[in-house]
């Protein structure tokens, strides 16, 4: 996780109006007796881009199909400004919906030309202003020139701006995103989510993507709903979400993190690392008094120093990530934790180091119950 | 959409109902024809029934009929399927010109290629005059079960062929690519990765093959081997119904056998097939073996194809001047032909179409069950459907009996599973998102079917009507039952003028017929083309 994806998230407060845009509440959805959907509510406001992000089979894409209404919920419901769509008593088809979808593999309809396929959800509308809706979302996608291209005659980048500029055409109340960037190589992909998120910002539509890629989810976002299992783990700004995780699942979702084992006494908390002086641990409750708790620690919380006689811990593993180095360090007690250097700073392997605690802000903590069975990070 | 999307595997309750009345209906339909049969047979008695079943004679048929299949199917697939790998895989010259020349004899009716064959090498025949001055007094003989299964073979193993080839097409290279950097060779290769991939492709050509085995007509007969179906129209004719409608019956229960093994071979398919993978232009090197290959090609499509055509030619050559008005040919002919061929192609394309569709895109017990339906029809033998429809038509529909209507019908009756699979297969290869994406576009279901759905299948329907024009425009038992009197068609004038004895008389219309079939072959082999863009 570099800084400079989160800088760019901290820009455009999210509006938020008296009414969301979109509502779902106490949505299920199974596939015969497998559970796919829990109980899941989730509120988006206008002009918010809201990123759904989770490990494949979560249900993300699910939650997706149930919005456009490609999928019937088993149960709950979902409202568009302040209509359910989809509910107990009533099922609003797509086509009715005025929700526009860009798909993973971009759909585009490869009978028809670039501007065809911006123009096929303008039927009704009178052919001159047709004309001219196409050609002003092709150039707002930048593609003035290709609309008389076969989708396969265009790059990936290209597909991409044609499915979205032709899922934006109808001017949707709601713009849902599938993995909108999966199908494009890692160049192509950083440029275009800053492209997409200025265009999606330009037309001031309501959007949810949905990935698993954490680094997109943070820099198109301005909230981020983590999820897991059919269910969201926790719904927020992305820094937010990634400084303080409401569990162990988000945490380790979110970038790299260590737990570090603890022990709370008095004002501070006894850890492989040292004591660490309760104010800088989040909302610790008096209650945990004289209780085990794990720490959060993310890579650039900490440093590794070298040292002769004194050291905490090993390094025993070390990983090139380009600019920076992820060097992981065996504590003492048995704990691993990783933290990150930059590249010009090289530790051999098998250094004794002590480690220090550099952070800024309020480290997150787990309970030791949510502790997963059989992993040991 | 993604990694996580449930495959469409709907339990029943989702079907859409429309599509699903329709469907039903388009079954039903063509199970129809059965129904009489079934009470014809009813009528006879059980004790009756159970003696015709069992006495010797009916044995004998049920094992004609059973070897002639087994030989037949077998046989297509040892020379449809290493044809078609020669086609698609290997450097094997002339390709383009091997893949025409090695689909043409499907346009080839068998009783035309029959005849051809028995006048060929028959007693006295064209070849044994030809060798008879070397001493060669006698050939093997033509007559029976050699003939019959060289000559069905010969005329239907392009099944096999043509689906295989589109497998082989559509096979991702890379795969055989990942099996020998896996330490195999070409043919471990081949056996581990291509035959389990090309499977039920080849299951769907030795279906149509191991079927139209079963209920030709035309070349038992000329052959005089006592298949089912030549048994049937000799009983029919004699007034033997009840043993002809047992009989038939028995015949249904081989299809039913047949449609199960096949179902048993084709497994589960995914449901969407449109990886087009392979895009490594890897051909095998044929070596030496060349030589060889192109003999095997040479040999099949001349057997095939030279031989009838050699004799239709001298047949014109010879002419048939000295017969009366009645025997000539006349232009109509080939018009009626065409016509009600166009008509059944359209159709079976209409009424295949929910059925196609039902069965690619919401898989259920109930949508297989219409498509395998609509088989029935294709192998219940011409002879009895037309026989069916005779009493359908006397007996409730009076004012369609003796009309085109009644034949059309009979036709789309008979050749609806070729539209419907040509079909199904163009349906699988649309990316479900496409219709989806045109739904929340705000299109309809049906909008979204026809404005990406259709254009997309179009070839595949086209290919599939052109595959039910040209079966139709060489059916010949179902139209001799059910044509409006004075009714003539290029088929019915090769019989009736080969069964006189006046063999010049059909050389033209038989010459014509290969012509208008070798065009709309040309049709369904474009399409394949279209494919593989």
């Amino acid at each position: 996780m570099s800084n400079s994806t989160m800088h760019a998230t901290q820009t455009e407060p999210t509006e938020t109006t008296d009414a969301p845009v979109l509502e779902l509440r106490g949505v299920e959805k199974s596939y015969g007796p497998e559970r796919v959907i829990e109980g899941l509510s989730l509120s988006v406001h206008e002009g918010e881009i809201l990123t759904l992000l989770g490990p494949s089979g979560c249900g993300k894409t699910t939650t997706l199909r149930l919005i456009a209404g490609l999928e019937r919920p088993n149960g709950g419901e979902v409202a568009l400004n302040g209509t359910a769509v989809s509910g107990p008593e009533r099922f609003v088809e797509p086509e009715d919906r005025g929700v526009g979808v860009v798909f993973q593999e971009f759909a585009l309809f490869p009978h028809l030309t670039a501007a065809e396929n911006v123009a096929f959800g303008l039927e009704t509308w009178d052919a001159d202003e047709r004309d001219e809706r196409v050609a002003n979302l092709l150039d707002l996608v930048g593609l003035e020139a290709q609309g008389d291209s076969y989708p396969d005659e265009l790059s990936g980048g290209q597909q991409q701006r044609v499915a979205l500029a032709r899922s934006l055409a109808p001017e949707p109340d709601v713009l849902l995103l599938d993995e909108p960037f999966s199908n494009l190589d890692v160049d192509l992909r950083v440029q275009m989510r800053e492209e997409v998120r200025r265009i999606l910002k330009e037309t001031g539509v309501t959007a949810i993507s949905v990935t698993h890629d954490q680094e997109e989810a943070m820099s198109i976002s301005d909230r981020v709903a983590v999820m897991n299992d059919g269910r969201i783990e926790q719904v927020g700004d992305p820094e937010q979400v990634f400084q303080q995780p409401e569990s162990r699942f988000v945490a380790g979702f979110l970038g790299h993190a260590s737990f570090l084992p603890g022990y709370v006494h008095g004002g501070e908390v006894t850890t492989g690392l040292g004591p660490i002086p309760r104010d800088q641990i989040n909302g610790l409750a008096g209650s945990y008094d004289r209780t085990r708790i794990d720490v959060l620690v993310r890579p650039d919380d900490i440093r590794a120093i070298p040292v002769d006689g004194e050291a905490d811990g090993q390094v025993v593993s070390r990983r090139y990530l380009g600019p920076t180095v992820l060097y992981e360090v065996r504590l003492d007690d048995d704990t691993a934790v990783q933290c990150m250097h930059n590249h010009d700073e090289s530790i051999p392997l098998d250094t004794e180091v002590r480690i220090e605690l550099d952070a800024d802000h309020e480290l997150a903590w787990f309970p030791t119950d949510q502790r997963p069975p059989d992993v040991d990070e | 959409m993604a990694t996580d999307t449930p495959t469409i595997e709907d339990a029943g309750e989702n079907l859409p109902l429309p599509t699903t009345i329709a469907s039903g209906a388009v079954a039903a339909a063509v199970l129809l024809p059965l129904v009489w049969l079934v009470r014809t047979a009813l009528d006879v008695g059980l004790s009756e029934a159970i003696a015709i079943s069992t006495r010797p004679s009916t044995l004998q048929v049920f094992v004609n009929s059973a070897a002639l299949v087994t030989v037949v199917t077998v046989a297509s697939v040892l020379i449809g399927v290493p044809l078609a790998y020669l086609t698609v895989r290997t450097d094997l010259p002339f390709r383009r010109g091997f893949t025409v020349a090695v689909s043409l004899p499907l346009v080839i009716p068998s009783y035309v290629g029959a005849f051809a064959f028995v006048s060929a090498f028959g007693p006295q025949g064209a070849f044994q005059r030809l060798l008879a001055p070397l001493g060669v007094e006698r050939l093997p003989e033509i007559y029976g079960f050699p003939g019959a299964a060289l000559v069905v073979t010969l005329y239907t193993y392009p099944y096999v062929f043509i689906t295989t080839r589109a497998a082989l097409k559509s096979l991702d290279t890379t795969l055989i690519d990942a099996a020998r950097t896996l330490e195999h060779g070409r043919w471990a290769a081949f056996r581990r990765v291509t035959i389990p991939q090309i499977k039920p492709a080849v299951g769907a050509g030795a279906l149509l093959v191991a079927l139209y085995a079963l209920s030709d007509f035309g070349t038992p007969a000329i052959m005089q081997f006592d298949a089912f179906t030549r048994v049937i129209y000799v009983e029919f004719t004699s007034f033997g119904r009840d043993v002809a409608s047992l009989l038939s019956l028995q015949l249904v229960a081989v299809t039913l056998l047949i449609l199960g093994l096949e179902s048993h071979i084709r497994g589960n398919e995914p449901l969407y097939a449109g990886r087009q993978g392979g895009r490594t232009s890897d051909t095998v090197p044929l070596g030496k073996w060349k030589y060889v290959a192109v003999a095997a090609c040479l040999a099949v499509s001349g057997l095939a194809l030279v031989v009838p055509v050699g004799i239709l030619l001298t047949w014109l050559a010879q002419g048939g001047a000295d017969v009366g008005n009645a025997l000539a040919f006349r232009p109509t002919y080939a018009l009626n032909s065409i016509g009600v061929s166009a008509g059944a192609a359209f159709v079976a394309t209409v009424a295949g179409l929910p059925v196609a569709y039902l069965a690619a895109k919401h898989r259920s017990r109930l949508s297989d069950a219409f498509e395998r339906a609509t088989y029935v029809g294709y192998a219940v033998p011409g002879v009895v459907l037309g026989l069916a429809l005779v009493y359908l038509g006397t007996s409730y529909a009076q004012p369609l009996y003796q009309t085109v209507y009644l034949l059309i019908a009979a036709y789309v009756v008979r050749f609806l599973p070729q539209a419907v699979g040509s079909m199904r297969a163009s349906f699988l290869r649309v990316n479900p998102a496409l219709p989806e994406a045109a739904r929340t576009l705000g299109r309809s279901s049906f909008g979204a079917f026809r404005a990406v759905t259709l254009p997309l299948i179009a070839p595949g329907l086209l290919g599939g009507a052109a595959l039910v024009f040209l079966t139709t425009m060489k059916e010949l038992p179902a139209t001799l039952l059910l044509r409006p009197s004075g009714f003539k068609t290029l088929v019915t004038h090769i019989w009736t003028a080969t069964a006189s004895g006046y063999y010049g008389h059909a050389a033209v219309p038989a010459l014509i017929l290969v012509a208008v079939s070798g065009l709309s072959m040309l049709v369904i082999l474009s399409q394949e083309g279209y494919d593989v863009k």
